[in-house]
């Protein structure tokens, strides 16, 4: 097997402290390999979007190291962890958070745009993405004239504009009819079968965990060993 | 995020919400409007005081005066000292019951070092003009400084060396007396008339080599040269006493001011030891300047205090921005959005409400400038011709749009340090 893109030690994260201490996450311990889609389910409140966020890079662990490409992650500054969030990942949330005012383009070009690619660049690269996503027409439109499922496919041409390795997406179906749901997922799984991105969706929907290649459950800050989850299952 | 992108998105961010944009920077254009306002009146009016001296051209000569030393000690009434030469009412009226140089304090201000030379301000009072045909007009005599330089409409300045009797009149005599233009009335010999020491009404013929503008030195009076002066003084000197001594309101004292100005001031001083008041040009607008600038400096006072309470709208809207923009913000952060760059785009997005609200400010300062000269040049400045009210330099125009961007900047930063600081994961979880 190759060696992981991600792997997670003893991963601790604990909100809060003194008596309103909260240990969401006791204990960690996850390889995530390049190329695979992995699926993280759990009861609500299990910790998730947690562990989530940490591999994201969005916020540190209380203890326990991520490395990513086999550097250890804790030890880099705000700028490197910008620049890898940046360059690596891409986002797709439950709410679209997409800017409502600004164009389906605009939106779609904003990795770039942090990134500082020229904008002629931007737009031609922009256009690309969203040609793949069949929604190229509605480039110039305000982001907020789109149906849900348009917006998450501007959402996916987001997450995708900068070639990341990896797509984090937290309930990319959440908040779509279960058609419009099926098809985003088609787009995910189409992109991480065509193009080798790496997949890690956090899910309560059971048919969308069982589509990806592996499904870890959490359940009260730790990984439920996989044994018990086929007895649960 | 480059520096360009930057810009142009906190540009596009500012007019989002376009209405209260335009309300957080109609308080900055009201602060911007009054401080380029009070500027240019105060650049305009203190402009045209500087161009007058110019035009003077007198920048030689102290107005020496007794220097009333009683006067300041205290609020009663001053004892009187027979031994003091005072004036005697009649045409000194404007003087007051002052004090008086007589000949032998003229000998004094002569014999002090730096004094090139003295000669008395003497105002012969005139009773009428008349020309040819003409009805005779009331007329009083203005000051002729030694060297003096008038705005003329016409004709020529006065000679100070001839024996030829000559006098500058006002251009509103020109028509009065029955000329057709001033240039016609150059070169006409008018009658000046007055009453001697005996009540006798006497005329002196006097030519007419010039046609003064109306200015602010140059009074409404007509300006006699000195070989007019000394006729008219020895016309109404007939039948005077001879014993009775002369007296002046003032004389003036000639000096060389290119020895620099610290040599002006030890004269100024040895005058003043000697008991005299010795003022140059300078000095005597500069007191009108002085006071024209201390109401600039309380309007623009009044001004700042506008831009200060426009500062703390800005601050909220920026607040108001930031909280609304929680969770875009977030999202550009995870995407990574340097703190810094965030910073930024809200501190631009406010020195771009600042720049909006005093380029306003300032064209409308501008526009009503324009039209205040225009309405007033036709009543009230319509015998200063010179006087511009308002000036609009470039450089203070530019400092105070660059001023009020950067106090915009400033308010600016404390809203743009909360979105910095703002960590992503909760922005993100922001409802
Ligand atoms: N900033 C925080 N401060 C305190 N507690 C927090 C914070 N963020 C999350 N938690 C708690 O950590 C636990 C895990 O939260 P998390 O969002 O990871 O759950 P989740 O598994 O994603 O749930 P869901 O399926 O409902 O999204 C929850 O009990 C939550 O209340
Ligand atoms: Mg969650």
């Amino acid at each position: 097997m190759s060696p992981a893109l991600i792997s997670v030690r003893d991963l601790h994260k604990t909100y809060g402290s003194g008596a309103g201490e909260f240990h969401a996450l006791r204990g960690i311990d996850l390889d995530i390999h390049t190329g695979e889609s992995l699926a993280i389910v759990g009861k609500s409140g299990s910790g998730k979007s947690t562990l989530m966020h940490l591999l994201a890079l969005l916020d540190r662990p209380t203890s326990g190291s991520i490395t990513l490409h086999g550097t250890e992650t804790s030890g880099l500054g705000a700028r490197e962890l910008n620049r890898t969030r940046n360059a690596e990942f891409g986002f797709v949330f439950q709410q679209f958070f997409l800017n409502a005012q600004n164009t389906v383009l605009d939106n779609v070009t904003m990795p770039l745009t942090i990134a500082g690619v020229p904008a002629r660049e931007r737009k031609a690269r922009g256009l690309a993405a969203l040609r793949q996503l069949g929604i190229e027409d509605k480039a110039g439109n305000k982001a907020n004239d789109l149906s849900g499922g348009q917006k998450q496919r501007v959402v996916i041409s987001r997450a995708l504009i900068n070639r990341p390795s990896v797509i984090f997406a937290d309930e990319p179906t959440g908040n779509l009819d279960s058609n419009t749901g099926a098809t985003v997922e088609s787009i995910l799984f189409d992109l991480n079968r065509t193009q080798g991105i790496t997949l890690v969706v956090v899910t309560h929907d059971e048919d969308l965990a069982a589509r990806c290649d592996r499904a870890v459950t959490i359940a009260d800050g730790l990984i439920v060993p996989a044994t018990t989850q086929e007895v649960a299952a | 995020m480059k520096a360009l992108d930057v810009i142009q998105r906190a540009n596009a961010n500012a007019f989002r919400s376009k209405l209260r944009t335009t309300l957080t920077a109609l308080a900055i254009v009201i602060g911007a409007f009054a401080l380029t306002l009070t500027n240019a009146l105060g650049a305009g009016v203190n402009s045209f005081m500087a161009d007058t001296v110019a035009t003077v051209g007198v920048d030689d000569v102290l107005t020496v005066t007794p220097l009333d030393e009683s006067a300041p000690a205290g609020d009663g009434p001053t004892v009187y000292d027979p031994d003091r030469a005072t004036l005697s009412g009649g045409g000194m009226g404007a003087m007051g019951s002052a004090l008086a140089l007589t000949a032998a304090d003229l000998d004094t201000i002569a014999a002090v070092p730096g004094v090139l030379d003295v000669s008395p301000l003497r105002i012969p009072s005139v009773d009428f003009v008349q020309a040819d045909g003409s009805q005779p007009f009331e007329v009083s005599l203005g000051v002729t400084m030694p060297g003096m330089h008038v705005e003329l409409a016409a004709g020529d300045n006065l000679d100070f060396a001839t024996d030829e009797p000559q006098v500058v009149l006002p251009v509103s005599y020109v028509e009065p007396l029955g000329f057709a233009s001033p240039a016609d009335a150059v070169g006409a010999v008018v009658d000046l008339g007055l009453t001697d020491a005996t009540g006798t009404s006497v005329t002196q013929p006097v030519t007419v080599v010039g046609i003064a503008e109306p200015s602010l030195l140059g009074s409404a009076g007509a300006i006699p040269n000195p070989a007019l002066t000394d006729a008219l003084v020895d016309l109404a000197a007939v039948g005077r006493d001879p014993g009775a001594p002369t007296v002046f309101a003032a004389a003036f004292a000639t000096y060389d001011p290119g020895a620099g100005p610290t040599a002006t001031e030890d004269l100024q001083s040895a005058l003043a030891a000697e008991g005299f008041d010795a003022m140059t040009v300078d000095d005597q607008l500069g007191m009108f300047t002085s006071v024209i600038d201390t109401i600039v400096f309380v309007l623009s006072a009044f001004a700042a205090i506008a831009l200060i309470a426009a500062s703390i709208g800005i601050v909220n809207t920026l607040f108001m921005a930031v909280q609304e923009r929680t969770r875009e913000v977030g999202l550009m952060k995870a995407m990574g959005l340097s703190s810094a760059k965030v910073f930024a785009l809200f501190s631009v997005e406010a020195a771009v409400i600042g720049l909006l609200g005093s380029v306003v400010g300032v064209l409308a300062a501008m526009g009503t400038g324009a039209a205040i000269s225009s309405a007033l040049s036709g009543s009230l400045l319509a015998d200063l011709p010179g006087l511009n009210l308002f000036v609009f330099d470039p450089v203070t125009v530019l400092a105070v749009v660059l001023g009020v961007m950067a106090v915009a900047f400033l308010a600016g930063t404390l809203p743009a340090l909360r979105a910095a600081k703002a960590d992503p994961i909760s922005s993100l979880r922001y409802e």
